[in-house]
């Protein structure tokens, strides 16, 4: 191996200033090996962007980052502190205050039965950052207003009343009210309508900037990625297989798997040519069948700009 | 062109509240012609769904269809009586829905599925269904070795593609997708969109393209309409309504996508 991916995605600086930093991680359900070495580093203040069809690991790598799992073999790394097995319980808790999740599904993750007003105060209490009750309807004002919603009229209301979009960010804001460090946003737009994603990435990109917060964007749509990350991670059957400054790997793919993937994003200037269809599933089941063996060659080429060679 | 395949003349559909009815599409006219490939779009919640389902009289309480025409072939499909209706549905008008693929059986073998459908419609016989199963089988991209399966054993797109197979099988005249790949991948969407395509140019069925999406629907559709609070505020050729939208909505509509970078900037 040539390179390793954790210096290769954001430059050597990595080890010191990442947030939280995978080392070669790898996860197996019995045969099914979900990640096969994943290497990456969240750092304040920049957006990673974890991009990849149903399946290729993406979700497994979120759930790792947000001890929702443990990884079978490789290392995880909190400020520099080696946390890849939950350790003891003042550390555990710290590493959890600091990472926060927001994930796809913007009608599952609000209980329908509390106020918005309720969603939010509940983590400024129990993380101490409201001690009473004005300081709580103030948290509130702020972290709505802070997520592009209006006080006055969302804090009373309930999820039902809300569209997905501003339940998006009532999410958002809950996550912001732990004062995270690090936020993972699992597909968060892809339930919502094309016309309101921007919105919502507008928005992550703000607070990230604002914030300072390492951000992870999970998502299956790399057209989305290019508004909110720096860096991109493409990954296929667990296994990254292109990486880089996201502008440079879209504008210049190099990988089979990810110049598939940016052909596939909808381009209403190229309509679908009848005739056409059984070239282009021949075509993705090809890059499939050659993007899935094992490879531990990786090859630099650009500055900032990486892809795993074919494996045989 | 000659007569529309599908005429939609002043409909309105309510929904009834308890503050009286909510009017969720109000006068709405468009026809799709034989072979076209019409797309409807609109942000959740404008209406385009509530068509689709009016279309086949499938609105359910509190939904109710309050005036207009639907007329196919010139006969008013919301005047037929509900046994002449069950010779409509899928029959003449397929139908294929955003969750479709989680509308199969889990507990039957997909070729049973097939003969299901088709026995009930065409009076098929178990062979005459295995027999067909495996020619839209062979139709969109599936082993036929396959058809004994599960619908567990399927990736999420080939489901989707085995309903689009099973509403093929009676041949339709019309076709109904109403975010039929939303769920999916982007390069599964791509590949179930251009079989489409193809099965379309062959068979010769109309489509009723349903998306918020609307570089996916440019891609796809022939003309489209563009609806807004319930409002059919655009219809048009698809090269026109992209690169000339007329109404202000449809503007914002598009500036609003996210693109790659390089394409042509946001409006």
């Amino acid at each position: 191996m040539n390179a390793q991916p954790s210096l290769t995605v954001d430059g050597a600086e990595a080890l010191g200033e990442s947030v939280v930093r995978l080392d070669r991680i790898q996860r197996s359900f019995g045969a099914v090996r979900a990640l096969r070495g994943i290497s990456l580093a969240l750092k304040p203040g920049r957006a990673l962007a974890l991009v990849g069809e149903s399946g290729c690991g993406k979700t497994t790598c979120a759930r790792i980052i947000a001890r929702m799992d443990e990884p079978t073999a490789g290392k995880m790394y909190f400020r520099g502190r080696d946390i890849t097995h939950p350790g003891e319980k003042a550390a555990e808790a710290a590493y959890r205050r600091a990472m926060q999740m927001v994930f796809q599904d913007p009608f599952a993750s609000l209980n329908p039965v509390f106020s918005i007003q309720h969603h939010l105060a509940r983590p400024l209490k129990l993380h101490g950052h409201a001690r009473n009750k004005a300081e709580e309807v103030q948290g509130v004002a702020d972290l709505l207003t802070s997520v592009g919603l209006d006080p006055a009229v969302t804090a009373a209301k309930f999820p039902h009343e809300l569209s997905g979009g501003q339940r998006q960010r009532v999410n958002i804001a809950r996550a912001l009210a732990v004062r995270p460090d690090v936020l993972v946003a699992d597909e968060p737009t892809s339930m919502l309508d094309v016309s309101i994603r921007l919105g919502i990435l507008e928005l992550l990109s703000r607070i990230k900037r604002e914030r300072q917060l390492a951000l992870l964007y999970i998502t299956h749509d790399i057209a989305t990625a290019a508004h909110v990350a720096e860096e991109v991670i493409v990954m296929f059957a667990g296994q990254m297989v292109e990486w880089g400054d996201t502008r440079t790997v879209i504008r210049n793919a190099r990988h089979p798997y990810t110049k598939l993937l940016l052909s596939a994003v909808p381009d209403p200037d190229r309509p679908f040519v009848p005739g056409d269809s059984a070239r282009f599933l021949r075509h993705a089941e090809e890059v499939r069948r050659i993007s899935r063996p094992a490879s531990d060659t990786i090859e630099q080429v650009g500055p900032t700009h990486f892809i795993r060679a074919l494996g045989a | 062109m000659n007569v529309p395949l599908l005429q939609i003349r002043n409909l309105d559909v309510d929904y009834l509240t308890d503050g009286g009815a909510f009017r969720a599409v109000k006068n709405v006219s468009f026809d799709i012609g034989r072979g076209e490939l019409f797309g409807l779009a609109g942000e959740s919640g404008c209406g385009k769904s509530t068509i689709a389902y009016a279309i086949t009289r499938l609105s359910k309480p509190p939904a109710w269809v309050a005036g207009g025409q639907i007329l196919l072939d010139d006969q008013d499909l919301l005047k037929l009586p509900e046994a002449a209706l069950q010779k409509v549905r899928w029959r003449r008008i397929g139908m294929v829905f955003q969750s479709a693929m989680n509308s199969l059986n889990p507990l039957m073998r997909v070729v049973a599925q097939f003969h299901d459908v088709l026995a009930r419609h065409t009076g098929a016989t178990k062979a005459q269904s295995r027999a067909r199963a495996e020619e839209m089988f062979k139709l969109v991209g599936i082993p036929t070795s396959r058809l004994d399966d599960y619908p567990y054993q399927f990736s999420g797109g080939m489901r989707q593609r085995i309903v689009i197979a099973i509403c093929l099988a009676l041949q339709p005249e019309l076709i109904i997708m109403d975010e039929p790949t939303t769920a999916l991948d982007v390069v599964v969407q791509r590949e179930i969109l251009e079989q489409v395509i193809d099965l379309q140019r062959s068979h010769g069925f109309s489509v009723l393209f349903i998306t918020h999406d609307l570089h996916l629907m440019a891609q796809l559709c022939h003309r489209v309409g563009v609806m807004l609070k319930g409002e059919l505020v655009e219809v048009g050729d698809v090269r026109q309504v992209s690169r000339a939208p007329a109404h202000e909505y449809t503007r914002r509509l598009w500036g609003s996508i996210p693109q790659l970078p390089g394409h042509g900037a946001a409006a």
